[in-house]
């Protein structure tokens, strides 16, 4: 989150980053678990699901936001459905059409993306309320995060449950990679629900171990850089009386601790906006 | 001064701490162990080494990491290595104890709280991960080896590492022959010898086939009252009951009965793992429906699953069911006895009248 800020001072990145990272729908929102949990058995399926609900994403979140000002609020839920289950029919039937393998491993899930709570969640949380470009942006940070979160469980639990990586084929062409003997020695357990159920828990537990080990960190940071400007800022006004060169010094040093104020009261803000979201 | 404790009453001290209790818990575990190193050998008894020594380690290394209070002197971890080792075949590749050790004290020990605070016996649950992890390693068995040659004792180390058993070494457990007699309609206890049961020698897993052994244990366990006797012996004549109830029709009733008394893990699930302090409940009506619980479960998985076995998944079911069968409370010591009518009648006042705030826009009944 601080780190796109940094990057991105105009914040039009940030809402794709919020949705990759601070926002993440599947660690953090904790929601769609119901096709994260069933997809993620490989890495393949996490892609194709992600990559099916980004589109829908983005496109619902286009027209939604689109539309905000024309659909009543009475009926407003509805008319996402309806405007979402557009979508998916269409990329249901280009999987059909062109990734037959994906589409039989997808099954049920894929029709399900038009109750998703992700795509749901996110016209009416942000796609009604704000413009079309940050509607836009908002549904793709959202798809990615989506998306990466599927790959990382897909990646681990297909490692772990067949001893394989990144094995899926796409029309002809086959890929992937069968680790010798692995899968005699995979622990089947890690493709079955339960393993799902495991390896989704113990995945959010690390993320959140790191987050709030840097988040501490950040906020040691910002305490010792608000605390040092307020020990140096009378400083200059009685080094000023007695050394021009050092209390230019101590100026610049101040101006220095300045920025790092500023950057603080940046990140407080930042966490403020999280909290909003959740 | 510092030698006079203050403090509030009860002034009761007692010798059973956690620790005391977990040794009479690996005592009594000892003749079951000593049992699966006579009939399978050496292999065995390593593998029981290799699960503990995991258990420790990792209760150890989990609590350097997260820097909380040592807990590995209170013998816990011993006591979950030492059941999970003997919940196992006899002969299985090294890292399955190992695992499965790990399993049971981090994930669904530690990550829990520790000692006290896991929801479902670490033991048991890690079992079922391993069933669910490795079904084909978990489900095959070795036959007992023949005592009189003192070599046979080391007969296991050379297949250990195979995950494909020679067909020559492996046997059936006394619930395959039962599951096909049940199938096909035939005695089921044909060609099964009850002593042999008793004793142990037949396919099974390692701590669990010798009855004897086990019962020694527990009997060990009761006059030191470490267990709460109730659901062992509540357990195991549910089974029988409830054996005999589903059985009825087939016309071999007593062969029924006996053979899944003495068959698979029921008395060593029903002696050490239903009686967890932490996932069994404490009250009498509690306990029974438990115990109860247990034995039907138990009885219907071996039925109508398609496993041979279900005393893990019963335990399992009911560790989940106890927080709720710990909500039954026993009357305060000194309170008046209420009639069930009048509780009812109560019930009834508290309903309506929920009801009727509700329907002026109050509190919502559902």
């Amino acid at each position: 989150m601080s780190k796109a800020l940094t990057l991105d001072p105009k914040g039009k990145g940030r809402i794709v980053a919020n949705g990759i990272f601070a926002s993440n729908p599947v660690f953090r929102l904790v929601l769609g678990m119901c096709p994260t949990l069933a997809i993620s058995t490989s890495a393949f399926n996490g892609l194709g699901m992600g990559i099916a609900a980004t589109v829908v994403l983005v496109c619902s979140n286009l027209l939604v936001s689109l539309l905000r000002k024309v659909i009543p609020d009475r009926v407003r839920i509805p008319a996402y459905v309806l405007i979402i289950a557009t979508f998916v029919t269409m990329v249901e039937m280009l999987l059909r059409k062109f990734v037959p393998a994906l589409y039989d491993a997808l099954g049920i899930y894929l029709p399900l993306i038009v109750v998703n709570c992700i795509i749901l969640a996110r016209a009416e949380a942000f796609a009604s309320q704000n413009g079309v470009g940050d509607s836009v942006l908002d549904g793709l940070g959202m798809g990615l995060g989506f998306t990466l979160a599927l790959v990382l469980l897909g990646f681990i639990r297909e490692f772990l449950g067949a001893g394989t990586v990144f094995v899926g084929e796409l029309g002809d062409a086959s890929f992937g990679l069968v680790l010798g003997d692995m899968p005699d020695y995979a622990m089947s357990v890690f493709v079955l629900p339960a393993g799902g159920f495991l390896t989704l828990g113990l995945v959010m537990a690390a993320i959140n171990a790191i987050s709030a080990k840097a988040e501490k960190d950040r906020q040691s940071k910002c305490a010792a850089a608000a605390e040092e400007t307020f020990a140096e800022q009378p400083t200059p006004a009685t080094a000023g009386a007695n050394d021009g060169a050092e209390a230019a010094a101590a100026i610049s040093e101040g101006e220095g601790n300045a920025d790092g104020a500023d950057k603080g009261a940046e990140a407080t803000k930042a966490r403020d906006a999280e909290g909003g979201d959740e | 001064m510092s030698k006079y404790i203050v403090s509030a009453s009860p002034h009761i001290t007692s010798p059973a701490t956690t620790r005391r209790i977990m040794l009479d818990v690996i005592i009594a575990l000892l003749p079951a162990l000593v049992a699966a190193m006579l009939l399978y050998g050496f292999y065995t008894l390593f593998m029981a080494v290799l699960s503990v020594g995991t258990a420790v380690f990792c209760e150890w290394l989990f609590n350097v990491i997260t820097r909380r209070r040592q807990t590995v002197g209170d013998l816990s971890a011993i006591v979950t290595g030492l059941i999970l080792a003997l919940n196992l075949p006899p002969v299985v590749p090294f890292y399955v104890p190992m695992v499965g050790a790990a399993f049971a004290i981090i994930i669904v020990k530690m990550l829990f709280g520790g000692i006290g605070r896991n929801f479902a016996n670490p033991a048991i649950t890690a079992r079922i991960f391993l069933m669910l992890a490795w079904a084909g390693v978990m489900t095959r068995f070795v036959a007992p080896i023949d005592l009189s040659d003192g070599a046979n004792l080391f007969v296991y180390f050379k297949e250990a590492l195979n995950i494909d058993l020679p067909a020559a070494i492996t046997t059936a457990t006394p619930f395959d022959a039962v599951k096909q007699a049940l199938e096909s309609g035939a005695n089921p206890a044909e060609g099964l010898s009850a002593l042999d049961m008793f004793l142990g020698r037949i396919g099974g897993s390692a701590g669990e086939v010798s009855t004897l052994a086990v019962l020694i244990g527990g009997i060990y366990l009761a006059v030191r009252r470490v267990i709460d006797v109730r659901i062992p012996v509540i357990y195991i004549s549910a089974v029988a009951v409830f054996t005999a109830i589903f059985y009825a029709d087939t016309g071999y009733v007593g062969e029924y009965v006996w053979t899944y008394l003495l068959g698979g893990g029921l008395v060593f699930g029903a002696v050490f793992m239903a009686t967890d302090y932490s996932t069994s409940p404490k009250g009498g009506v509690a306990v029974l429906i438990y115990g109860v619980g247990l034995g039907l479960l138990t009885v219907i998985i071996r039925k109508f699953g398609s496993m041979n076995e279900g005393v893990s998944y019963a335990v399992l079911l009911m560790n989940i069911v106890t927080p709720l069968l710990d909500r039954i409370r026993p009357r305060p010591f000194g309170t008046p006895r209420v009639k069930l009518s009048d509780k009812w009648l109560a019930w009834k006042r508290n309903r309506a009248r929920k009801k009727e705030s509700a329907a002026e826009g109050g509190e919502c009944v559902a």
